[in-house]
């Protein structure tokens, strides 16, 4: 397909020996907007830092679309916060995509960086030093740092930690508008109310994918219920995953039954 | 006036060792200032005084060779440094092993390789010199080195600054944006070994950390920004290491403990007095706003 802004060709991302993501096949196509949903431990962060490339896969690969723009908000960011720096600092980091180490800051950069701040409801924080700030406001000042990277493929991973009902609101309005504005979009997001009513497409993982493609198909209740009783613990003598295993009747637990299924069918968003 | 100008001015004026030995120094506080701040700021701090001792077996097998040469003990030192730099580095960055617990292994060995080759000479002066150095016999060709270190250091704080800000600050962002992130850290290594080899003739291994750290800890108490942060330390470098030769031609004592100890009274007063020292924190009763 053309319009695939991410290609994963049977991809496996883990720790280890042992597989957090499994051989998952599929695309997410540009300009889509896609929530990405599943129990702890089912690889959902996985997938992000795969994509990001900071975790190399283990089999397969990802496939980012020429040219594309990636900016990555962390579940756990490695941010230090003691460090003497002030949010306009954290947030012009943002900038590095068009100003990489050596560029100039101009005036119009300055002004976008208190756009993204105004954006996030951060307006006039400019000078606040970082560890002042509460959690919740820093999420945000992170938002404005994603917001400033003007990128195409936005992941965030659990962006609505610590953050109030209010903000929330702004911050689904925020990922509305890039969505309107053709950038591919994936959030790792534990609210199924707020993925009903916002997000187009949902991925639910449990290891493999147990469902993608149009959101209320994919969140229907069979689903969920498969989605619940995914083991989460690892087997630490789990067998070994060979790349003919579905031809072979081995008796090692579903998981690879399923895998061999989504590889027959070559799974992704089967809606449009 | 004539009192004052006995006091402190004097003693460079008249004395073309105390020229060299404030040249030397000032430029020393230059370069390794800025590094201190950024090498206490990733909380490395300790790892500079690791870094130190590491420099110690190249040096000593610089001096086994040549005899007391400032050139191969520099050589030997730099060598020695980048390579527990390096290998500490390496360890923490492809293991799950933090690199306190690395560079710890690594300097301990390379500590203990040096003294070994330091005694198997002979005298114990030797030993002294290569520890605690002299700064007062600074010839033209330590002060050449030392004033290309200085520049190789400013040079590529300034190209690799934003970088280096960046990787302290939030080193999973900057992995997601550049690929900087590792060469960074080992270019930032680098430099610190880099300052520590220039120190070393002047002050010794053992305290040519001491104005590298001291000054970036005491400027930490007076400002919440990186920029000012090191200009501050560079100035206190100066300061302590005039007033540090000072008191080393004086009062006839050794001028490396003089210029520390001199940046150390700075770090007691800056924890006292400093914006966001003790004194401020404890004593002055703040107003607060309504919002």
């Amino acid at each position: 397909m053309t319009n695939a802004c991410l290609t994963f060709r049977d991809l496996t991302l883990g720790y280890g020996s042992h597989p957090a993501i499994h051989h998952l096949n599929g695309i997410v196509r540009k300009g889509s907007l896609t929530a990405v949903v599943g129990a702890n431990g089912s690889g959902k962060s996985t997938l992000m830092k795969g994509i990001v490339g900071v975790l190399k896969p283990m089999e397969g690969a990802v496939v980012r679309m020429p040219g594309v723009r990636t900016a990555y908000l962390p579940q756990q960011s490695e941010l230090d916060r003691s460090f003497p720096a002030r949010v306009v600092d954290l947030v012009s980091l943002g900038l590095w995509p068009k100003r990489g180490m050596l560029g100039r800051y101009t005036k119009e950069d300055r002004e976008s960086v208190s756009k993204a701040l105004m954006a996030v409801g951060l307006g006039g924080f400019e000078k606040r030093p970082i560890d002042t700030l509460s959690g919740g406001q820093l999420q945000r000042t992170l938002f404005a740092r994603v917001l400033l990277q003007d990128a195409d493929l936005i992941l965030l991973d659990e962006p609505f930690n610590a953050v109030d009902a209010k903000t929330v609101g702004d911050l689904i309005q925020l990922i509305k508008r890039w969505h309107g504005e053709e950038r591919t979009i994936m959030v790792v997001i534990h609210d199924l109310d707020l993925v009903r009513q916002n997000f187009p497409e949902t991925l639910l993982l449990a290891r493999q994918p147990v469902a993608w493609g149009d959101t209320k198909e994919a969140l229907r209740p069979e689903n969920l219920l498969k989605a619940r009783r995914f083991h989460e613990a690892w087997e630490e003598n789990a067998p070994w995953c060979e790349p003919s295993g579905h031809d072979h009747a081995h008796d090692h637990g579903q998981d690879h039954h399923d895998h061999a299924h989504d590889h027959q069918h070559g799974s992704g968003p089967r809606a449009a | 006036m004539d009192f004052l100008y006995g006091l402190l001015i004097a003693p460079f004026a008249d004395f073309a060792f105390m020229q060299r030995a404030l040249f030397g120094s000032l430029m020393l506080s230059l370069g390794a200032c800025p590094v201190g701040v950024f090498l206490m700021l990733r909380r490395m701090s300790l790892s500079g005084d690791a870094m130190a001792h590491a420099i110690l077996p190249g040096a000593a097998a610089g001096f086994l060779l040549y005899g007391l040469e400032i050139l191969p003990m520099t050589v030997g030192g730099l060598i020695a440094g980048i390579i527990v730099a390096l290998g500490a580095g390496a360890v923490s960055r492809f293991t799950i092993q933090r690199e306190d617990a690395s560079m710890a292994a690594f300097y301990l060995i390379s500590l203990a390789v040096g003294v070994l080759m330091v005694s198997i000479r002979g005298s114990s002066v030797d030993l002294m010199h290569v520890l605690f150095g002299t700064v007062l016999a600074l010839d033209n060709e330590a002060l050449i080195l030392i004033g290309g270190i200085v520049a190789v250091t400013l040079a590529c704080l300034a190209i690799f600054w934003r970088a280096l800000v960046a990787e302290c600050l939030d080193p999973l962002f900057l992995r997601s944006v550049s690929r900087m992130g590792s060469p960074v850290h080992f270019i930032f290594l680098g430099l610190v070994v880099l300052n520590l080899v220039g120190g070393f003739q002047a002050l010794g291994t053992l305290l040519s950390v001491g104005l590298m750290m001291l000054p970036a800890a005491a400027a930490r108490f007076w400002t919440v920004r990186v920029e000012p942060m090191c200009v501050l330390a560079v100035l206190i470098g100066f300061a302590s290491c005039i007033a540090g030769l000072l008191l080393s031609y004086h009062a006839s004592l050794p001028s490396g403990p003089a210029i520390i100890l001199s940046s150390g009274v700075v770090y007691f007063c800056s924890i006292l007095f400093g914006t966001r020292g003790v004194l401020r924190a404890r004593i002055v009763h703040h107003r607060h706003r309504t919002a």
